[in-house]
């Protein structure tokens, strides 16, 4: 295995990981407009970096806690007189302030909070590697397994009733996920951009798709694609590795959503 | 031969009580319409029967292995999920091309295949719901206001079809409908909701009777009735909230 020797390598494989989980995802996040979700789980995970530190167990870990923690509490009180977006709202960013708190207050410890907010994907060591694609394949398979069940829950929950699927727990299904792409994602692109790194290729992805899976296979690929040529980018320029796959993720929504507009002025 | 039977169904959305001891009881075959003002319970009673809706109390005896077709009142796809008819109707299962064309035909849609499902008219979409709905080879067909944003004429015609679906398929067939005048005549049984039974029977003896009247008043025009009746009727108890259309 020696060409995982390379930084470099584990770099892009961890890019192609994280993007190949967040593809299909981020397309249930546009389809179920849980857009805001994505980014309030990314944000309270702040506050799970700062348990897994004091706590000194792994940031993978605390944040796939905090993230399924965020996701079970929204559940309970949607519906219960606050809308999703305030209920998101308070949760996340109370999180985010209270996680931003105890890492100031951790005693001894010096942390670089700039690596978690925007990645460090070049410091990703064979571990990180292995939990990356360990949680990747695992979001992969979860969403083949309940594909067709989340997709009807997705179009109608009463359809999905009748049909004996129960919506509740395909919304679970996606809150565990999402969990897990935010704790994988954050040595990759950092919390203030993993939920562009799910929205943007499915958006991307949107106009050149006529069916779901077409749409999942385009974001899969634009995000592999961005993953791969951001790191490139960044290597190139010097710039900063999870900023520039996310710019080059924005270019190809440019570039197809422009297409579209052409192809449509023509017809 | 009963396919599903209510028994002192009550369904409550926190303190309100929508649905009060409601007992119906569908058989194969039949075509029953629940009729009733907004804000009744109709959409509940059907949700309640499919297992969508929680019910506080009664129960629900279904024959076993009962194959329900499902169309439900409004379905919005927006354009960020692309989905054409064909991927559509293979959503749980895979339909062979042949069953899929078929099921389209019967429901009055048979040129949509490629379509995709955010382009469609309100009425076309209603058809696929339908054709989806046909393609489990349903013994008992349930379809909650299938006829909204539908003209008068586009939802005669889709009555039309239910009643020769009916006849075609042998399922039975419970609807939730505002438009009583033409529902009244494609109906074998009628049953007037207003948070619970008001009365029920042929659809002749349903629109004569007084709870009926009290409902809708006495003329045909149902829609308009909707709007004049004032809910002044004080032969139940229970404190169920009215909303005109």
């Amino acid at each position: 295995m020696n060409f995982l020797d390379s930084f470099l390598m584990r770099a892009a494989l961890a890019g192609l990981g994280v993007a190949l989980a967040a593809a299909p995802l981020g397309c249930f996040v546009v389809w179920r407009r849980m857009a805001y979700f994505g980014e309030a789980t990314a944000h309270a995970s702040i506050l799970g970096i700062a348990l897994a530190l004091s706590f000194s167990t792994s940031i993978f870990a605390g944040v796939l806690v905090v993230a399924l923690l965020m996701g079970w509490t929204v559940s309970v009180f949607s519906g219960r007189g606050y809308a999703m977006d305030t209920l998101l709202g308070v949760i996340a960013h109370s999180a985010l302030a209270i996680g931003l708190v105890a890492v100031s207050l951790l005693q001894g410890v010096r942390i670089d909070l700039n690596a978690y907010l925007f990645g460090d994907i070049l410091a990703v060591s064979r571990v990180d590697l292995a939990i990356i694609w360990g949680g990747a394949l695992l979001v992969i398979a979860l969403l083949c397994w309940r594909w067709n069940a989340l997709l009807t829950a997705t179009l109608s929950p009463d359809l999905a009733y009748a049909a004996g699927i129960d919506p509740r727990r395909e919304q679970m299904v996606l809150t565990i996920a999402l969990a897990l792409v935010v704790a994988v994602a954050i040595k990759v692109v950092g919390v203030l951009l993993i939920a562009a790194l799910l929205i943007i290729p499915a958006a991307a992805a949107r106009p050149f798709a006529n069916t779901p899976e077409r749409m999942a296979y385009l974001a899969a690929g634009i995000g592999a694609f961005s993953a791969i040529g951001g790191l490139q980018l960044a290597f190139l320029y010097d710039t900063p590795t999870g900023p520039t796959i996310i710019c080059l993720a924005a270019t190809c929504f440019a570039l197809t959503s422009i297409l579209t507009l052409l192809r449509g002025s023509n017809s | 031969m009963s396919l599903i039977r209510a028994k002192g169904l009550s369904v409550r959305h926190g303190k309100t009580t929508v649905l009060q001891n409601v007992t119906l009881n569908i058989a194969a075959g039949e075509i029953v319409t629940i009729v009733g003002p907004n804000g009744s319970g109709k959409s509940t009673l059907l949700r309640a029967l499919i297992g969508a809706v929680e019910t506080h109390q009664g129960e629900i005896i279904q024959k076993d292995g009962l194959r329900i077709g499902y169309v439900p009142q409004k379905l919005h796809i927006g354009p960020t999920l692309p989905i054409t008819v064909e991927r559509f109707l293979s959503l749980l299962c895979k339909v062979a091309p042949k069953a899929a064309k078929s099921a389209l035909d019967q429901a009055g849609a048979s040129t949509l295949m490629q379509r995709q499902m955010s382009d469609l008219s309100g009425g076309q979409f209603q058809r696929v719901l339908l054709a989806r709905a046909l393609l489990g080879n349903p013994e008992l067909l349930i379809l909650d206001e299938a006829t909204q944003g539908l003209d008068q004429s586009g939802s005669a015609t889709f009555y039309r079809q239910i009643e020769e679906l009916r006849t075609s398929l042998g399922c039975a067939v419970l609807m939730v409908s505002h438009e009583l005048h033409v529902v009244m005549a494609a109906s074998d049984r009628v049953i007037c909701l207003n948070g619970h039974v008001c009365c029920e029977g042929a659809p002749e003896v349903v629109a004569s009777a007084p709870e009926y009247r009290a409902l809708f008043g006495s003329g045909t025009q149902g829609a308009l009735a909707l709007y004049r009746h004032d809910h002044d009727h004080h032969h139940h108890a229970h404190d169920h909230k009215h909303e005109d259309a």
